[in-house]
């Protein structure tokens, strides 16, 4: 195992069944057991704080990050809400939320803390840090993910979180929830014959989980544009959960990968995936994006004042 | 009983900033004022309804957003705090309401014989969003008219804008004919921007009207193509254009709110009342009046 100050990466999804009604289907219930599973990972890995990073909290003014003490409330979801109310009372950590802001704005991102009593944690959040953290042992953030948002933003918001976990050296685990592919049952269907919504979805599922299983989250991130194209649902304008995480987690293949389950949940494609940092395992990179260091807001194709060597147009060109 | 009618149809937006400007004793967060030119849109909104007497408010909202189908609140009164996830530091609004869950009812029976998905949100934690709170708190302060509320059926993107549309259409028709056969006089709401591509920074004082406009100049011209032909009574016309406009200015019409107010009042030939235009952290919103008096006369 490599030492490393982010010590576990997990990938859940946020769909709330397995927290509700694991009974009800028999994957449903498999991801239930991955989610113990990897609550036991995260409790051996000498972990003192969790980062979430949660596609179920959207936001527009830049990265908001959850900074409330102690958010207490009863939810309920939009979709499911005939599955039950879902009361909660998680342990945040303000001061490590603050200065992960800090670290944000540092690398020209807009971020702020929110924290305001009753705000509307999301589904995702509650289920993972709910089954994850059930006594709250780990003080937490949870950072949204912002609708706009492409690579290169996400990439940056992933270094500023890494800044923010090096400034004190805790050792840090990181959350990102997320299914897989995204396409739900739009009709009734018979919950114990639950499926991924089509074989495509499915076969993009399991090249992803292929890669993951080999501990190459760089590659995944790498090719998260192509994921979005063939099975998501374009509900926003990317698929941002790995390129975060493997920016948070430091832009390499070098983990030891542990998909301890991969079932439909409605439709989509649920996995529970663990990534612990190792010494060498899958070293071959797909080198093929920008790697970025700050952000400078959005670049339009017809911006000339931030491209490289264009020098003065002629004079007299003859045109 | 007396048939039922739509005495309203309204495109009424919800950005929360301007029940945050308006400072009513419900909202934790205060202000300065801001966005006057839509507030005073609300106003002669309401103006307009002040010798209409009606029984229920139903607004179909965004940000409910359901995607097995279409879901309308099933339990007679909720009571909470709505904070909105987007700008919480403006909106942290405690509401009490009441919920005419028989025409709920009713407008979801009408809609699965016509096909649609439909279901009763019966749980009683629900928390209702802020989106059919900010319209309901500005079309009718006092609250004291029962809501129907509808959620949006995310079809758009699960397959297109056509599809939502003629969702939409049926819903709206099925609403219709539940107002009628419930001998109940409803004023219709659809909670709804046009235009819908924001700013990603908020001025330090959200209020500083010196910082507002449209993001860009082609949502603004869409936003007005739209608009004259509210105000020309050319609805067929504006429904067809949809879902250019929708791709075209990432309109918040995506949500279907007002394809189905558009479908109950019957795709009205008279002219609407544009009440007021403006701009929410670049947004585009219209306050919008459809009085079917109008098509009597």
């Amino acid at each position: 195992m490599r030492d490393d100050t982010v010590c576990k990466g997990i990938l859940v999804p946020g769909m709330p069944h397995p927290l509700l009604c694991p009974e009800k289907n028999e994957g449903w219930g498999r991801i239930r057991k991955a989610y113990e599973s990897a609550k036991k990972e995260i409790d051996a890995s000498g972990a003192e704080r969790i980062v979430v990073y949660s596609t179920f909290w959207p936001s527009i003014l830049g990265h908001q990050i959850q900074a409330f003490p102690e958010p207490e409330w009863t939810h309920v979801d939009d979709e499911f809400h005939d599955l039950g109310s879902i009361p909660y009372k998680f342990r945040m950590d303000p001061e490590f939320a603050e200065r992960a802001v800090q670290a944000c704005e540092a690398r020209g991102l807009h971020a702020r803390t929110v924290s305001y009593y009753g705000f509307p944690i999301d589904t995702g959040s509650i289920v993972a840090l709910k089954l994850l953290n059930p006594e709250n042992k780990l003080p937490t953030i949870i950072v949204s993910s912002n609708m706009y948002a492409n690579r290169a933003e996400t990439i940056v918001l992933g270094k500023s979180i890494r800044d923010a976990i090096d400034e004190d050296g805790k050792k840090t685990a990181v959350i990102v929830v997320s299914a897989l592919s995204n396409r739900l049952h739009t009709d009734s269907f018979d919950i114990s014959d639950d499926k991924i919504h089509s074989l495509k979805d499915n076969e993009w599922n399991l090249k992803f989980l292929e890669y993951l299983d080999k501990g190459r989250l760089e590659d995944v991130s790498q090719l998260s544009r192509q994921f979005h194209n063939e099975a998501r649902v374009p509900k926003v304008v990317s698929f941002k959960p790995f390129w975060i995480m493997a920016s948070i987690m430091g832009q390499n293949n070098l983990y030891e990968g542990n998909v301890l389950a991969y079932e439909p949940i409605c439709g989509t494609g649920g996995a529970v995936v663990t990534l612990t940092p190792a010494e060498d395992t899958a070293g071959d990179l797909e080198y093929d994006e920008d790697d970025p260091e700050f952000y400078k807001g959005d670049r339009e194709v017809l911006d000339f004042y931030d491209q490289p060597g264009m020098g003065p147009l002629e004079e007299a060109d003859g045109d | 009983m007396s048939k039922g009618e739509i005495v309203m149809g309204a495109l009424a937006p919800h950005p929360p900033h301007l029940v945050y400007a308006e400072n009513p004793p419900q909202n934790d967060a205060t202000s300065e004022g801001g966005w006057e030119e839509l507030r005073w849109g609300y106003e002669r909104l309401r103006n307009s309804m002040s010798d209409i007497d009606f029984d229920v408010i139903i607004v179909h909202t965004p940000h409910w957003q359901t995607f097995s189908g279409t879901h309308l609140l099933g339990v007679d009164s909720f009571k909470s705090l709505s904070v909105d996830p987007v700008f919480p530091n403006l909106f942290r609004y405690n509401y009490d309401l009441k919920v005419d869950v028989e025409l709920s009812r009713m407008i979801h029976d009408n809609a699965i014989e016509a096909g649609l998905s439909m279901k009763m949100m019966e749980n009683p934690d629900f928390r209702i969003d802020y989106g059919t709170v900010t319209s309901c708190h500005l079309t009718n302060p006092s609250w004291n008219k029962p809501i129907v509320c509808i959620s949006s059926h995310r079809s758009k993107f699960y397959f297109n804008a056509e599809v939502m549309q003629a969702n939409m259409v049926k819903l709206g028709d099925a609403t219709r004919k539940a107002i009628e056969k419930s001998g109940k006089k409803a004023v219709l709401l659809s909670s709804n921007s046009l235009s819908h591509r924001h700013f990603t920074v908020e001025p330090e004082v959200p209020e500083d009207m010196s910082k507002e406009h449209v993001t860009n100049h082609h949502q603004y011209l869409w936003d007005m193509k739209m608009i004259n032909l509210m105000r020309e009574g050319k609805t067929k016309e504006m429904i067809d254009l949809m879902p250019d406009f929708t791709e075209q200015t990432i309109a918040e019409t995506e949500a279907g709110s007002l394809t189905w107010l558009i479908s109950a009042l019957g795709f009205p030939s008279y002219e609407a009342v544009v009440h007021a235009y403006g701009t929410v952290i670049g947004t585009g919103n219209a306050i919008v009046g459809w009085d079917p008096r109008k098509a009597k006369v």
